[in-house]
């Protein structure tokens, strides 16, 4: 666990970079630090392996203080990965990879078999060992950055920006490849972006920063999503920002129950269908008027539209049809939540 | 030509290789000190205008003047070697000195910084990934010194210590052409074989520079 305790930082000039910051990090897990430029997101990190030492505060490493460790030592201890990645120029790919392992004094053959090892690991091959950092591209120079990082087996790990300098599709190839490799290893990670959705994504926990140097929330992305604490999380996380996702899920994968058949679960509500089998309404007694459809859709529409009508259909159901407006199928709430858990799993993967 | 070089060949002969010792060994002591001096201007910014300055001023003295003025300040005889050797030594450093200290700022930036955060310690970096990585810029300056030192040297003769340089004046006084042709032509061969010399030495050294871009 990482804990900052009270940490504030002041550079010369006057300029608060962080203020009075309390946060814990959990062993094993991502917590992200995000927030607009000039948030002292960075800044924190950088204290952590006292590459920028605190105007005062604590910050220890399950319970160390790490102001009273060697500097050079700890760093050795924390895995670090940056923006373009930082490579060594002079260094072949292995020798990159080394780079910890040969500082804390392991002979070079060792420490060379060991990087080209780590190359499989991050999804590089072997081949890669003996070329300069100049002849790979960005996501493979930051594939060698994060190798490097893992070398010496470091139970924490720093990132600060590391997949921001890269290209979208690059990037989210990136992003999951870390997913799955943080979910072999359980590494303690700090990881600085100042993209919210690259911070929801990847985050166990996400510790929101504002200007300034202030913690504006920390939780998991659930949390800030579904309860923001103020109005700038809720502006940085956007406002709705689920609901408008859905709007880019088409509807055709939702699964529907036959129309016939349909009996609302809670109160009994039956569809109406005219002699041409297009819907009328929802009727909640044998003997009573229907009340109103709130709409219909089409497998071309969208899942936004879908839970809408589903939310506001006095039955708790969406109502599909044809193109010629026959009613066909019928989703109820569960069926969409159960959709988007399918969709979650999905993305997960 | 032939004819001249048949009859002196033993002088000429000694006259390159103290061209070649008179020239070389100012740019391995200039270099050598002006790695800590260049070190120590980047270390301690208020430093860096200083020998930058100092360094501007030194190389604008006249080199026969120069030669002049040592054997005065250090009290050896006029016609020491040791003055064309200090003399090219203190060209060799106000040309190093800076070239040093801006080849180490020009490094300065991402990985110096990861280096640092990996756990590097100061002397460590500086000489494992600051210096090598400003080995280009630094062999740039270090061909310009020898080739203006190599050029240099001749201007000795006139103190007794010239190289090469003992062809032109003993030519000029005798009113003979030719070893003052063959002096410049062996100068000239001297300072492209050495500046290839340190092309070499410098594909050598920084292999990295020269693999192409990426596939």
């Amino acid at each position: 666990m990482i804990t900052f305790d009270q940490v504030t930082k002041t550079f010369p000039g006057g300029n608060v970079a962080v203020d009075n910051l309390s946060l814990e990090l959990p062993t094993g897990q991502i917590t992200v630090f995000v927030g607009p430029s000039g948030c002292g997101k960075t800044t924190s990190l950088r204290m952590i392996n006292r590459t920028i030492e605190p105007t005062s505060g604590t910050i220890s490493i399950d319970g160390e203080d790490v102001s009273t460790q060697d500097a050079a030592l700890l760093r050795r201890k924390i895995g670090y990965v940056i923006q373009h990645a930082g490579l060594f120029p002079h260094r072949t790919v292995a020798d990159n990879i080394a780079t910890v392992p040969l500082l804390n004094g392991v002979n070079k053959k060792q420490a060379r078999e060991e990087a080209v090892q780590l190359l499989a690991r991050v999804g590089l091959d072997e081949s890669m060992a003996g070329r300069y950092p100049t002849q790979l591209s960005g996501g493979q120079q930051q594939r060698v950055g994060v190798a490097r990082a893992l070398a010496a087996d470091p139970p924490v790990m720093l990132m600060d920006e590391p997949f921001s300098a890269v290209d979208p599709i690059v990037r989210d190839g990136l992003q999951k490849e870390f997913l799955r490799l943080q979910a072999e290893l359980g590494k303690t990670i700090a990881f600085v972006t100042h993209d919210i959705d690259e911070a929801i994504k990847l985050g166990d926990t996400v510790a929101i920063f504002r200007v300034g140097g202030h913690l504006a929330q920390v939780g998991s992305p659930q949390e800030l999503l579904d309860s923001p604490a103020d109005e700038f999380v809720a502006d940085f996380v956007g406002r709705d920002r689920g609901f408008r996702g859905l709007s880019f899920v088409t509807a055709d994968k939702l699964e529907v129950e036959p129309v016939r058949a349909y009996v609302d679960r809670a109160g009994g509500a039956r569809l109406v269908l005219d002699d041409g089998g297009r819907p009328q309404g929802w009727r909640f007694e044998e003997a009573g008027s229907p009340q109103p459809l709130a709409g219909t859709f089409t497998v071309d529409d969208n899942l936004r539209l879908v839970t809408d009508l589903a939310i506001s259909s006095p039955a708790g159901a969406a109502v599909r049809v044809d193109h010629d407006g026959v009613a066909d199928g019928i989703v109820a709430h569960e069926a969409i939540a159960r959709h988007l858990t399918a969709m979650r799993r999905e993305s997960e993967r | 030509m032939i004819t001249y070089l048949q009859n002196n060949y033993p002088e000429v002969l000694s006259d390159l290789v103290e061209h070649l010792w008179l020239a070389l060994i100012p740019v391995v002591v200039g270099a050598a000190l002006s790695l800590p001096l260049g070190y120590l201007a980047v270390r301690v910014p208020s430093l860096y205008q200083p020998v930058v300055n100092v360094g501007a001023v030194l190389y604008s003295i006249p080199s026969l003047a120069l030669f002049l003025m040592i054997p005065v300040i250090i009290g050896v005889g006029y016609l020491s070697p040791l003055n064309v050797l200090i003399g090219l030594s203190l060209y060799t450093l106000a040309l190093l000195a800076r070239t040093v200290a801006d080849a180490l700022i020009s490094v300065q930036g991402e990985t110096t910084q990861a280096a640092r955060a990996l756990g590097y310690r100061p002397l460590r970096q500086l000489f494992g990934v600051e210096l090598p990585m400003a080995a280009p810029v630094i062999f740039a300056g270090l061909r310009v010194a020898t080739v203006a030192n190599i050029s240099l040297v001749s201007v000795g003769a006139l103190v007794g210590s010239g190289g090469l340089g003992n062809l032109f004046t003993g030519g000029f006084q005798l009113g003979f052409v030719e070893p003052i042709i063959i002096g410049i032509v062996l100068s000239m061969l001297l300072a492209g074989l050495c500046d290839v010399g340190l092309v070499l030495l410098q594909r050598r050294l920084t292999p990295w520079t020269r693999v192409g871009g990426r596939a």
